[in-house]
């Protein structure tokens, strides 16, 4: 993680390094409290904040506010849960021209989610990227509908039941049956693209998006030709949300259409926010408070939406900067 | 066929309500309002409930109509305002927060289920409109209300002093201001005419579709739909557009299941034209932004 922190404060690394040490410890901890339980709880955690940091990819760095960031989460539960489904199953997920059945290998299905997010976000992104600012919001949610209503007509795959999964993935020496196993592939990749999301924040490329979003048409008198590198970075972000649905849905054993929903766009949204946009790793630790905080009120009230929607309307009109800038003293921009 | 179209107009002019009152508060304040399709749901709500406990549908209408508009002034002025200035990611974020908390007050005050919304007896039946086309005689209502509100809304913005300081608050903020114009009180005028043709769409929609949490998410989606093909801040692009996706959604569903038949065998048919038919109106929309980005009707400057 060193040169992605090139040049950053002591405050900043310290945060850094104590959360990473304590996501680190966190199953053996869990262990020895005798709460294994937690772990599944925690592999949420990381792959709603993997989903998190890539929508700041685009949001953060670039000012695209995609609101349909489930599509890509969902699509990629989806494509996990329908290769998991046929290999279980024994049935073929297409009969013609060739044959083609499911499978639960870690290193086809996992790649595969992202790969099909990627190719999502591409199509949706060629189309929303023609135009900006508030009509970019509601294009990538009606399309996120759009996808939606796709997977819906889909009876085969349990339509607004869901289906579930009899398997998890696996691979030769790494079975993601076995929850520990499972946290840790979720903190690699979370990891890696934190790691990978802040070079590329510092890069070139990080800094065409940054400059775009600051003042497009400078950006565009200087010869950029901004969309593509727009387009480039919304299906990495798509890929990488495709990939965190894809680990979500092997720890939750099920899939369902409330993955792919308007409501998850703005929760992966709002987690971006509290956490503190343009960081990277703040919208992990939106995560993290977003997830948690819903734990505790649905520990106290059937309706704990009453409480947390009063309480992220104050936090919208009433603080700045997100936890991480409190944490970190970092603020978006500073990366 | 003929069914199909009117019942497709009938969208259109619902669509076209929630529309403009989305277009107006963008236009005027370049506010966006994520929370339109609550105060569609919280005139669905209190009016059915108002018309059930009255027996007036007049006084249903009513409650619906001023209950969301109520809702909608009490919003902007405590808290909406204040997000005026701000970025457009906050404006959505903060009226998400509002759609989380109202749909679960609705669920608290008249319990998760759909409640019934009964059609008043004297727009009940059917009317012939030529020999062998009978039309339920509500839906018809609807469309002619729908229709004598989108043009009284026509001659409010474009033929009255409110609608000047509407059309002049969009384009030159400071300039109506240093005339004189309570900019504050046309802000608060503008949502509460919007959010009252909301409440009025959804109190219409009521016997028509099941009054519920949520709704006013699907219409609302439908409606962002519709701004985008006919260009945000116009009225008139409201207008077409919600008409183009009204038929085309409409049609859409009438027609693909009979078509898909002629390729197919008839269950596999029905089962994707249901899908399809519900991709439509995106497919619509992708297409001409693909043609004219800015929508059919740009707002100029």
């Amino acid at each position: 993680m060193a040169d992605a922190l090139s040049g950053a404060s002591g405050r900043l690394r310290l945060s850094v390094g104590a959360g990473g040490a304590i996501l680190l410890a966190l199953p053996w901890i869990l262990v020895a409290l005798d709460e294994p339980f937690f772990i599944g709880v925690c592999v949420r955690f990381l792959a709603y904040g993997l989903a998190a940091a890539a929508l700041d990819l685009i949001l953060g760095y670039g000012g695209l506010v995609s609101f349909g960031q489930a599509a890509f989460f969902g699509i990629g539960a989806y494509t996990a849960g329908v290769m998991i489904h046929h290999a279980t199953d024994g049935s073929v997920l297409l009969a013609w021209p060739i044959a083609i059945g499911g499978s639960t290998h870690a290193l086809l299905v996992l790649p595969l989610a992202a790969l099909v997010a990627a190719a999502l976000a591409a199509g949706i992104g060629v189309i929303s990227l023609r135009t900006g600012g508030v009509y970019f919001i509601m294009i990538t949610l009606a399309f996120a509908q759009m996808v939606y209503f796709i997977v819906l007509s889909f009876p085969q795959y349990g339509g607004t039941d869901g289906l579930m999964l009899m398997a998890r993935n696996a691979a030769p020496g790494l079975d993601l049956a076995d929850e520990t196993t499972l946290y840790y592939v979720s903190l690699v990749a979370l990891a890696a693209f934190l790691w990978f999301g802040r070079r590329l924040a510092r890069s070139r490329f990080g800094m065409v998006l940054r400059g775009a979003r600051e003042n497009e048409r400078r950006m565009r008198a200087l010869g950029f030709a901004i969309v593509r590198y727009r387009l480039a970075a919304f299906v990495i972000s798509g890929a990488v949300t495709g990939l965190a649905g894809a680990l979500l849905a092997n720890q939750s054993g099920f899939v369902s259409p409330d993955l792919l929903s308007w409501q998850r766009s703005g929760e992966i949204m709002v987690m971006v926010v509290l956490g503190g946009m343009g960081t990277l790793f703040g919208p992990v630790l939106g995560a993290v408070a977003l997830l948690l905080l819903e734990e505790v009120l649905q520990g106290w009230t059937e309706h704990w939406m009453l409480i947390l929607g009063p309480l992220l309307l104050g936090v919208v009109l009433f603080t700045r900067g997100g936890l991480w800038g409190a944490l970190s003293g970092e603020r978006a921009g500073d990366g | 066929m003929v069914e199909q179209t009117l019942n497709g107009c009938q969208l259109g002019v619902m669509l076209f309500l929630m529309a403009a009152g989305l277009t107006l508060v963008f236009g005027i304040m370049d506010f966006i309002n994520l929370a339109h399709g609550t105060f569609y749901m919280i005139g669905a709500f209190v009016g059915a409930t108002s018309f059930v406990h009255s027996g007036s549908f007049a006084v249903g209408l009513v409650a619906a109509v001023a209950g969301a508009a109520l809702a909608a002034v009490v919003l902007e002025r405590t808290a909406l305002k204040r997000l005026y200035s701000d970025s457009h990611l906050n404006q959505v974020l903060a009226t998400y927060a509002l759609i989380l908390t109202f749909n679960e007050a609705v669920k608290v005050i008249w319990g998760p289920q759909p409640i019934f919304a009964p059609t008043p007896a004297f727009l009940s039946g059917s009317v012939t409109l030529v020999p062998g086309l009978d039309y339920p005689i509500y839906r018809l209502a609807v469309l002619i209300l729908g229709s004598v509100l989108a043009l009284a809304l026509w001659f409010l913005i474009g033929r009255t002093r409110f609608g000047m300081q509407v059309r002049a608050g969009a384009t030159h903020r400071e300039t109506v201001q240093a005339l004189g114009v309570n900019i504050g009180a046309v802000n608060a005028g503008v949502f509460a005419l919007g959010a009252g043709l909301a409440g009025f769409a959804g109190f219409m929609a009521g016997p028509i579709l099941a009054v519920q949490v949520g709704m006013g998410e699907q219409i609302l989606i439908m409606t962002f739909v519709v701004v985008v093909i006919g260009g945000l801040g116009s009225v008139r692009g409201a207008f077409f557009g919600a008409l183009l996706v009204g038929l085309a959604d409409t049609w859409s569903r009438a027609m693909l299941p009979g078509l898909l038949r002629l390729l197919m065998p008839p269950s596999s048919a029905d089962a994707i034209a249901a899908g399809v038919a519900s991709l439509a109106v995106y497919l619509l929309m992708a297409i001409v932004l693909a043609v004219r980005p800015q929508g059919l009707f740009p707002r100029h400057g």
